[in-house]
């Protein structure tokens, strides 16, 4: 047989995940000018990972990201299988068996803790479950956000606990018209909260808000930006990073702070408090979450690599809910070697590795290859990247080795009795899911559940 | 409001800022690169990208660079698409010392 990635013997790849990362990696293949079958799993029937169920709603333009992935999805070595869960559907050994390579890009799902007395506390909850709740996506469902208390804390300053933040401080009315599910619309329009409290542990000049995410608060129909001046002050080590012309971003970002503390009070019903230097030290209550304590913070360390340092001194504030949103972790998958500490998959370029020896055909690219960082875009480099790593692999290894690709996992599916999802199937739950947010003027309306995803199919 | 490449891109055309574009909006001509905004989502990976800071957000951009952004609109459409990161122009160090980068 010929050298996989010619005609006869195509290069196969298996993707499992199909955010950003996992697109972007499939587009990368399919511009290596081998011929290429690509299959893509996912969990569940719905494609398009966090630009579908993290992306807020009411960022819809960001959205359009989803017009290229279609795209992608439309050359002819591409398949689609949605509600195929790898580790439990079916295992590595199987994609290995059927696939020449198999690329991990399957996020970082699960929220790193606080590691505090009083976190699991009623109230206390995640960013992750919020977004994920507020953007329809099955898993959190049924979660509740009790919203009866006028304060509500975010703990974290990127750019997720600001639309977590922004969420909060919106009118139904400036959100009716997205697709945020109908569930949250519902539950936010009964919403009590009047001051959101927004806390970093450093200073307002390592914020990580980007500035166009900032800028929103300045413009909401009924929430004043709050800012205490007093809390802008900065040490020399904050203004030699802000003075440096390459730390442009988080030079914005300060002047956005100074904007919103020089403004005039405001009138509207809503605050949104961005407050500094703060680290949560205990959740306290009965039953449920009744306040948070904070120590106050102080930046020691050089320029660009200053760290937070307690003071003992300890600031209390009421709360009926708080989000944690200080970063994300990947979760485990069975067959595949996994970083604790980090929270990914650990790899070297890209390529998996077990106590620093190559697994091989084993690949990783986005937040569980890297971590959390980084947006849509950044993603696209790194999975390019991966796909380079992979390339060189197969061409060094000149392997002629055929692999059935998707004709052998369809069978293992049915064999398993396992529904799985094609793209023309995801088509049908998109056109429904388009339909019914016409009637209420929004871009779409989710299915919120598995259950009725597939529902429509069969 | 879009992204708008302005003039510190002429002559340098980094181009470190196609590889993180998630939908492939920047074109290109023999001296700088612009973005078309019928296809850019406005999602700001791009901007901290640039050595030169030779790209703003359309709510952000300086009065005297507002003309970019009928130009990134006019040139982008007619040019090629640059897809993957280039060379930068022969001279782009120096003009990028220049510019005090």
């Amino acid at each position: 047989m010929s050298n996989s990635g010619t005609g006869h013997n195509p290069l196969r790849v298996a993707i499992v995940g199909s955010g950003p990362s996992g697109f972007y990696a499939t587009e990368a293949l399919f511009k290596s000018g081998l011929t290429v079958q690509v299959t893509m799993l996912e969990r569940l029937p719905s494609p398009f990972g966090l630009v579908r169920s993290g992306v807020a709603p009411d960022h819809q333009k960001l959205k359009q990201a989803i017009k290229l992935y279609e795209k992608i999805a439309q050359n002819d070595g591409f398949t689609f299988l949605g509600n195929v869960t790898v580790g439990k559907d079916l295992t590595v050994d199987e994609l290995k068996q059927n696939y020449h390579a198999v690329i991990f890009t399957c996020g970082a799902e699960s929220d790193r803790k606080l590691g505090i007395p009083g976190e699991e506390l009623k109230g206390s909850h995640t960013a992750t479950e919020f977004v994920g709740w507020y953007n329809g996506h099955p898993d959190y469902r049924d979660r509740e956000f009790d919203l009866s208390h006028p304060n509500a804390v975010i703990i974290g300053q990127g750019n997720v606990a600001a639309d977590v933040s922004r969420i909060l401080s919106k009118t139904v009315d400036e959100l009716k018209h997205t697709d945020i599910a109908q569930h949250a619309l519902d539950v936010l329009a009964e919403s009590r909260v009047s001051d959101i409290y927004v806390i970093g542990r450093r200073g307002p000049a390592q914020a990580k808000f980007t500035p166009k995410e900032l800028r929103e608060f300045g413009e909401l129909a009924n929430c004043d930006p709050v800012v205490n001046p007093d809390d802008l002050k900065l040490n020399a080590a904050s203004q030699a990073e802000l003075e440096d012309k390459a730390n442009a971003g988080n030079a914005k970002v300060y002047q956005l702070f100074r904007d919103f503390s020089e403004r005039k009070s405001g009138s509207k019903q809503r605050r949104c408090h961005f407050m500094f230097l703060l680290s949560p030290k205990a959740l306290i209550g009965d039953n449920r979450l009744q306040k948070l304590v904070l120590e106050i913070n102080i930046l020691s360390g050089d320029a660009f690599n200053q760290s937070a340092r307690g003071t003992g001194e300890t600031i209390e504030l009421e709360t009926g809910i708080l989000f944690r949103s200080i970063g994300y972790r990947g979760v485990p998958i069975p067959g595949v070697p996994f970083d604790d500490k980090r929270g990914i998959i650990p790899n070297t370029d890209g390529r998996v590795t077990e106590s620093g020896k190559f697994m091989s055909q084993l690949y990783t690219a986005g937040w569980i290859k890297r971590g959390p960082t980084g947006i849509i875009g950044t993603n696209r480099a790194d999975s390019v990247a991966t796909v380079n790593a992979l390339l060189e692999d197969i061409q060094q290894n000149s392997t002629k080795d055929g692999k059935a690709g998707v004709e052998g996992l369809i069978p293992l599916l049915q064999a398993k009795n396992i529904r799985y999802v094609t793209y023309p199937d995801w088509g049908k739950i998109d056109t429904a899911e388009i339909n019914a947010g016409k009637k209420k003027n929004k871009p779409r309306e989710k299915f919120t559940r598995v259950k009725e995803m597939l529902g429509l199919l069969d | 409001m879009t992204t708008i490449v302005t003039d510190n891109c002429k002559g340098c055309r980094f181009t470190d800022c196609v590889s993180v574009c998630p939908v492939s909006c920047f074109h290109y001509d023999d001296e700088m690169l612009y973005i078309d905004p019928d296809v850019c989502i406005d999602c700001s990976a791009c901007i901290p990208e640039c050595p030169v800071q030779a790209i703003y957000e359309g709510d952000d951009i300086p009065e005297d660079k507002e003309h970019w952004i009928a130009i990134n609109a006019e040139r982008a459409p007619e040019l090629p698409v640059c897809e993957e990161q280039m060379d930068p122009l022969p001279g782009a160090e120096e003009r990028k010392t220049e510019l005090g980068f």
